[in-house]
């Protein structure tokens, strides 16, 4: 049924921006961005540190009101809302079931004194799943899925690798099977042969569940791997939106040309 | 009153007042966390500062005071605070749970029955449920401002996964009223049943961390748990040592270095009562029997 329901509304969008803004006094963090994501669709936001990047996906992801501007989501009834009217309590709500947030450093996003198991399930503890043997089992599946053995379901994240912190959070948000995931530089501080596999288990995971995401990141590559549509930022200005190979293999602006030549080659 | 010195039981009016309101706020909201101004006792803390001063406010020249601790009413904090209430308040103190109208209380609720009419006051040392999985006060209250409990139920997974059952004993999590998720301070869970629709009123204080909170007579308190893992009471399988019950809470005593131990009712009161009403344990003393040393 669900199936159906968010098949019919493809053609509308499920997150949009309008005309979204951010000062800090005189300080312009982010101005004038507009978009709208469709479900389904893998939106990169790419650009140097301090162009704004992460301010935006705070803005989009509504834990930083705007100074300007709205941020819209179609909640699952179909019906598009204005975040900023959301109760606390809807916001929240939203956050831990429709939503994920992937962060760079993991022990931001993890709990990392209790168990694997318990961190995947607490989403499913707090929106009232009440049999423990359900929950673990739900939990194990999941760290299967994201290629972390089962044996470890009781050690704590601490006790992890940096890759395997990685793969436990984003089982630990998708559990809930959101619509739309967050990733702020989701493979930020990884070797890059457990930054191929990430990359790999991530591009599986977005389309079989078929997940809309918006991942900021400085590395063109994870652009080029995971994303349908890029935007480029600068000075907290969107100054090139298009397809990601568009973009990436005929930027039109001079700072994309200088972003998309500065690539060491392999 | 022995003490002039003193205002009627050591604070004075407007100090009361103010922990009268904080206490009324508490009753009204049942197992939300109220701030007040927490004084200074003549006491450490951790020793009840904080169910003394619940016990100053609420207490009346007319109640009958009992003390415990662990149970017990010969310990040196219950003594301490049984004195200094009849020296600062002049109140009657006993040992009898039935006749007292105030029972101040750590870690225990009496085995008799409470009955209506009765306040009990717990000592708390932390009020906070969330505390160790939430350090942070300022989002632990937005939890409980939005109901949003999972959090608590994280723990009791960790207990099941590390230990194959829920193993927290004591300070075990209950819902009150269908609302806020309480931390009813360290009893052990074997009397969290008793807080369920009880007919006395609750009080409990937490004098370092400035909170009081209330379970009105009547009111539901559901221990948490799982469909799979449901609450259950845990207790020492050994009928008392000394007056033979078997279906009261019991401590551990170590009586060698050779592993000798025995079980003896933690409620001192009730264990005597039933030693007086005849009954006998396994190592019940015969009376005015010297011992002979060889």
């Amino acid at each position: 049924m669900a199936e159906h329901v968010s098949a019919a509304n493809d053609d509308q969008p499920l997150l949009v921006a309008d005309s979204l803004g951010k000062t800090y006094g005189r300080l312009t963090a982010c101005r004038d961005v507009s978009f709208a994501l469709y479900p389904g669709e893998v939106l990169a936001v790419v650009g140097e540190s301090g162009s704004g990047k992460s301010t935006l996906l705070q803005l989009l992801s509504a834990q930083l009101a705007p100074s300007a501007g709205r941020v819209s989501y179609r909640m699952r009834d179909g019906v598009l809302r204005d975040l900023a009217a959301l109760g606390e309590a809807e916001r929240r709500f939203l956050f831990r079931t429709d939503w994920g947030f992937v962060h760079q450093d993991p022990a931001q996003g993890l709990r990392m004194a209790v168990s694997a198991g318990a961190n995947v399930g607490e989403r499913l503890m707090a929106v009232g799943w009440n049999h423990y043997g359900r929950i673990r089992d739900t939990a194990s599946s999941w760290l299967e899925r994201v290629e972390i053995d089962t044996d470890r379901i009781d050690d704590a994240p601490r006790t992890y690798s940096g890759g395997m912190r990685q793969r436990l959070q984003i089982a630990r948000n998708l559990v809930t099977e959101p619509r739309l995931v967050f990733m702020d530089e989701p493979t930020g501080g990884l070797d890059v042969s457990v930054q191929a596999r990430l990359l790999d288990l991530m591009r599986n995971l977005v389309s079989e569940l078929g997940l809309a995401a918006i991942v900021v990141t400085h590395d063109l590559a994870v652009a080029r791997l995971l994303s349908h549509r890029v935007m480029v930022m600068k000075g907290g200005r969107v100054i090139e939106t298009g397809l990601t190979d568009q973009v990436l293999d005929d930027p039109r602006e001079p700072y994309t040309q200088l972003l998309v030549s500065s690539i060491l080659p392999a | 009153m022995n003490a002039p010195a003193y205002n009627f039981a050591y604070l004075d009016e407007q100090t009361k007042r103010m922990i009268r309101r904080a206490i009324l706020k508490a009753i009204a909201i049942p197992g939300y966390q109220v701030p007040f101004a927490s004084r200074e006792m003549p006491m450490p803390y951790g020793w009840g500062t904080g169910g003394v001063q619940v016990t100053a406010a609420i207490l009346g020249p007319q109640d009958v005071l009992k003390v415990i601790d662990q149970g017990s009413d010969d310990t040196t904090n219950a003594i301490s605070i049984r004195k200094f209430f009849g020296k600062t308040a002049g109140v009657a103190t006993t040992t009898a749970t039935n006749d007292a109208t105030v029972i101040q209380t750590r870690h225990r609720i009496p085995e008799a029955p409470l009955h209506g009419g009765q306040i009990l006051v717990y000592q708390v040392p932390i009020p906070e449920p969330l505390r160790f999985l939430e350090p942070r006060e300022t989002e632990t209250r937005r939890m409980h401002a939005l109901g949003e409990y999972g959090l608590m139920h994280v723990k009791l997974y960790e207990d099941i996964a590390r230990f194959g059952h829920i193993a927290t004993s004591y300070a075990y999590p209950v819902k009150v009223n269908a609302r806020y998720v309480m931390d009813p301070s360290p009893t052990p869970k074997f009397d969290n049943p008793k807080m369920d629709n009880c007919p006395a009123l609750q009080l409990f204080g937490a004098g370092r961390e400035k909170r009081i909170y209330a379970i009105p007579p009547h009111t539901s308190v559901v221990s948490l748990d799982f469909e799979d893992h449901p609450f259950t009471r845990y207790r020492f399988d050994a009928p008392c040592a000394l007056c033979g019950a078997g279906d009261s809470y019991l401590d551990e005593i170590v009586t060698d270095d050779k592993g000798g131990r025995m079980f003896v009712c933690s409620d001192t009161d009730y264990c005597e009562g039933r030693q007086s009403a005849g009954h006998r344990g396994s190592e019940s003393a015969v009376p005015h029997k010297e011992r002979a040393h060889g």
